[in-house]
């Protein structure tokens, strides 16, 4: 591959530190891989590889135990996001990097075209053409109208990923991070989510994922990064 | 009578001791220097109670000279028992002083309640009694935070007083003790005269001194001062008009004048009377009509 | 992105203090309070900046000084010592050596403040659109209509009826009181804002409706925020960085997700897992 690679990981590791029990936990070590733009890089491996610590420790939602996370900005600027400054990866979350993860957090009693239009409205974009976008997504994603309106906490598994999906693919980020995201839906629904990932990829989003059907990882992925999980031995008391 | 022909005997000129009038004068001449600050002084004990004028009383003894000439009015009356009672124990205290009801022989006028009709000059002194010196005191009890405020000019809350007035009566009720600015920062209660005198303490010729006894302040609005009721911009400060239902100025029942402040009574048979309130002017007046 | 507060060493020792109060209390003795002159260390040595329009969490329990914060910021006490830059536009201001002039001016023109308890931050003897005039007339505006049409509208931004804003506040719900203080600490657009928490006691559904309404403001006006509150609920909702305090110390502060997905120090793993 000759491409500049948008995102480079080189030795990332995490593991915890549980004072209570005085343990250290190894949840990823030694994972290297890039993410390239308008690719889609699939992490696959068993359970209790680390991928999703992976793709926490890449928007910060872990702090990387060691490693370097190397980020293209698009103003050319290169940042390790395991070092750089909160509020430099705050900015990038705003306006660079997003993340659908598995569960939905969301302000309770909001709309969900609200949710979904939130990455918008932090962008300062106006409220109702931000509810407009909002609702083109959920009507591609097959949210019935009547929904809009309504908080989504009450929403099935299948509905509630889907807002969560509306909610990262609104914001058009240029790195986008998946973790399971059609993991509760139908076959028609994962075709529609497929379908838009692909035309996000057209559109030179590059792809950071985890999928939970090794089908999705053949139809979607350019890479494929196979993580191992950590041996239990290397679980050990803090000294 | 015969206790005060003996205090004559005992007490000096102007009753109370040198150095109370010194304390007083000293006062005096900070509050002009500062005008619109409430001065601190220790106000001495009157052979009267306090709240009957010992406050202007103080003022007018530690200020009278043997050859000035006093006016004492209540309410715009020379001959009301508060008026009386002043001017007689002035009198009897201050041997020499000559006293007055006309406003234009008076070099030194101590007032309840009134500013005379007839505008002052630069050689007259108009001592005002004052009951509650404090404009704050509505909306803060704490003497102490009063003080922060008056010295940061903080106001704002006395503003809110009138908004909320105006919200409740679609314009501002306060009749008396209009909360004045002076000289740009210090907001005083011009003691309880009638809004109609507030615009007479603007670039007033004469010094308004303003003693209250009780609470032991002096202050001054001194000659040439800059006075600004509080108002906002859209609702500007107005005096009373004493218009009546027809839409007529009213006049005085007695001299028939239609330009000054005018009080109501209700006559024996049952009828509103309008009358003077400055009963010199009201006197000239009647003199102007005869001649 | 621009700095708009720069807190160095902020300390704050309620009592005569002694030479040993830094060293005999804080969270490894699991105390605030001097065991050897009884003064309480509300917060030693805190610091941290703030963004324009960024929300910042101050997360901790009763006694964990996270309110001595704000009430130092905010003027309502003064710390013992540190310091703390508030940057204007283009001045910039040491607070904690201004006058008391200067210190109002500040509170009246450039901050906001909604406390927990309503009686603090509204005067209950005049009405609510009063207690807006108010801010307002602090702010040298004297035109009476148009200080009504301004509390009208912020009433209306903050959801209270405008057919009530003639009511003393006494009169409304504790939520609707909370919805007037918020009215009247954005009366006036202030660029930095201090909520301490303004949702304890409230009813779920309210706290959710008041949750709603900050970020709604915050997004529309960038305001920049310090929200303190013990709720790990309120801070995952509104802040993008949190602080954790015990016992007058920062125990860790970061991303407010990291916090509470891979919290570092063993009090924040507690507090998280107890919590969740």
């Amino acid at each position: 591959m000759t491409a500049q690679p948008i995102l480079s990981v080189e030795g990332f590791s995490k593991q915890f530190e549980l004072h209570e029990q005085n343990k250290l936990i190894p949840s990823s070590s030694d994972v290297d891989f890039n993410v390239y733009a308008g690719k889609l890089t699939a992490l696959i491996g068993p359970t209790g590889a680390g991928k999703s610590s992976v793709l926490k420790g890449i928007f910060r939602t872990y702090l990387p135990s060691s490693g370097r996370i190397h980020y293209h900005c698009a103003n050319g600027l290169v940042m390790d996001l395991a070092r750089c400054d909160e509020h430099q990866i705050l900015a990038l979350r705003q306006t660079e990097i997003g993340f659908v993860t598995q569960f939905l957090h969301a302000l309770p009693r909001q709309a969900t075209e609200d949710v979904v239009a939130q990455p918008l409205f932090q962008r300062g974009m106006d409220r109702e053409q931000a509810r407009q976008k909002a609702r083109e997504v959920l009507d591609k994603l097959t949210i019935p109208e009547r929904l809009w309106g309504v908080p989504p906490a009450t929403f099935s598994g299948g509905e509630k990923q889907r807002v969560n999906l509306a909610r990262g693919l609104i914001a058009k980020p240029r790195l986008l991070l998946l973790d399971e995201p059609t993991a509760s839906l139908d076959p028609k629904t994962t075709d529609v989510v497929v379908e838009m990932i692909q035309e996000m990829k057209l559109e030179g989003t590059a792809m950071l994922a985890i999928f939970h059907h090794p089908e999705l990882v053949e139809r979607l992925a350019d890479n494929v990064v196979t993580l191992t999980p950590p041996t239990i031995d290397t679980a050990k008391e803090v000294a | 009578m015969t206790a005060m022909r003996q205090a004559k005997a005992v007490y000096p000129f102007g009753f109370l001791d040198e150095y109370a009038k010194k304390e007083v004068r000293r006062t005096v001449l900070k509050a002009i220097a500062i005008p619109g600050y409430q001065v601190p002084y220790s106000s001495r004990e009157m052979p009267m109670g306090r709240g009957f004028g010992t406050g202007g009383l103080q003022l007018t003894l530690s200020l009278i000279g043997s050859n000035d000439t006093l006016k004492v009015i209540d309410q715009g009356s020379d001959d009301s028992v508060n008026a009386v009672n002043l001017r007689s124990f002035i009198e009897m205290t201050c041997e020499g002083i000559n006293t007055t009801d006309v406003t234009d022989e008076a070099d030194l006028i101590q007032s309840r309640h009134r500013i005379p009709e007839k505008p002052l000059r630069e050689d007259q002194l108009i001592i005002l009694q004052v009951p509650y010196p404090d404009p704050l005191v509505v909306v803060e009890p704490s003497e102490d935070k009063r003080k922060v405020m008056h010295g940061e000019a903080d106001y704002s809350r006395l503003l809110v007083k009138l908004y909320e007035d105006i919200v409740q009566f679609d314009e501002i009720t306060i009749s008396h003790r209009y909360p004045t600015r002076i000289n740009h920062h210090y907001i005083i209660d011009p003691s309880p005269i009638p809004r109609w005198d507030v615009p007479k303490l603007h670039q007033s010729k004469a010094l308004i001194l303003l003693g209250a006894g009780r609470e032991k302040k002096i202050y001054a609005v001194p000659p040439y001062t800059d006075a600004e009721p509080l108002a906002f911009d859209d609702v500007p400060f107005r005096v009373e008009n004493f218009i009546d239902q027809h839409g007529k100025r009213r006049a005085c029942d007695r001299c028939g004048d239609t330009t000054s402040f005018l009080d109501e009574f209700t006559s024996s048979d049952g009828n509103k009377v309008y009358q003077c309130s400055d009963s010199d002017w009201c006197r000239e007046q009647l003199q102007k009509k005869g001649a | 992105m621009e700095k708009i507060l720069e807190v160095n060493k902020l300390t704050k020792v309620f009592g005569k203090g002694c030479p040993n109060c830094f060293d005999k209390t804080g969270p490894e003795l699991d105390t605030n309070v001097c065991p050897d002159c009884g003064s309480v260390v509300a917060a030693h040595e805190l610091s941290f900046d703030l963004y324009k329009g960024e929300i910042l969490g101050i997360m901790g329990e009763s006694g964990s000084g996270k309110s001595t914060v704000v009430k130092n910021l905010f003027f309502d006490q003064e710390p013992t010592s540190g310091h703390a830059i508030f940057y204007d536009d283009d001045k910039q201001y040491d607070l904690f050596s201004l006058n008391a002039a200067q210190k109002r001016h500040l509170r009246n023109h450039r901050f906001g403040m909604v406390y927990q308890n309503p009686h603090l931050g509204l005067n209950f003897g005049i009405s609510s659109g009063g207690n807006i005039a108010e801010r307002l007339l602090m702010n040298d505006l004297r035109h009476y209509k148009e200080i009504r049409e301004r509390a009208r509208e912020l009433l209306e931004r903050t959801e209270v009826l405008t057919n009530r804003m003639d009511e003393l506040p006494g009169n409304f719900s504790g939520g609707m009181q909370q919805r007037v203080q918020i009215a009247k600490a954005l009366a006036i657009n202030p660029p930095l804002l201090f909520l301490d928490e303004v949702t304890t006691g409230l009813d779920l559904s309210v706290q959710a409706k008041i949750l709603d309404l900050i970020l709604e403001i915050q997004q529309e006006m960038n305001t920049a925020m310090i929200v303190v509150t013990h709720d790990l609920g309120v801070v995952r909702l509104l802040a993008g960085r949190t602080i954790v305090m015990k016992y007058g110390r920062i125990i860790e502060s970061g991303l407010t997700d990291q916090i509470l997905e891979d919290p570092q120090h063993a009090y924040t793993q507690r507090l998280v897992a107890s919590a969740l």
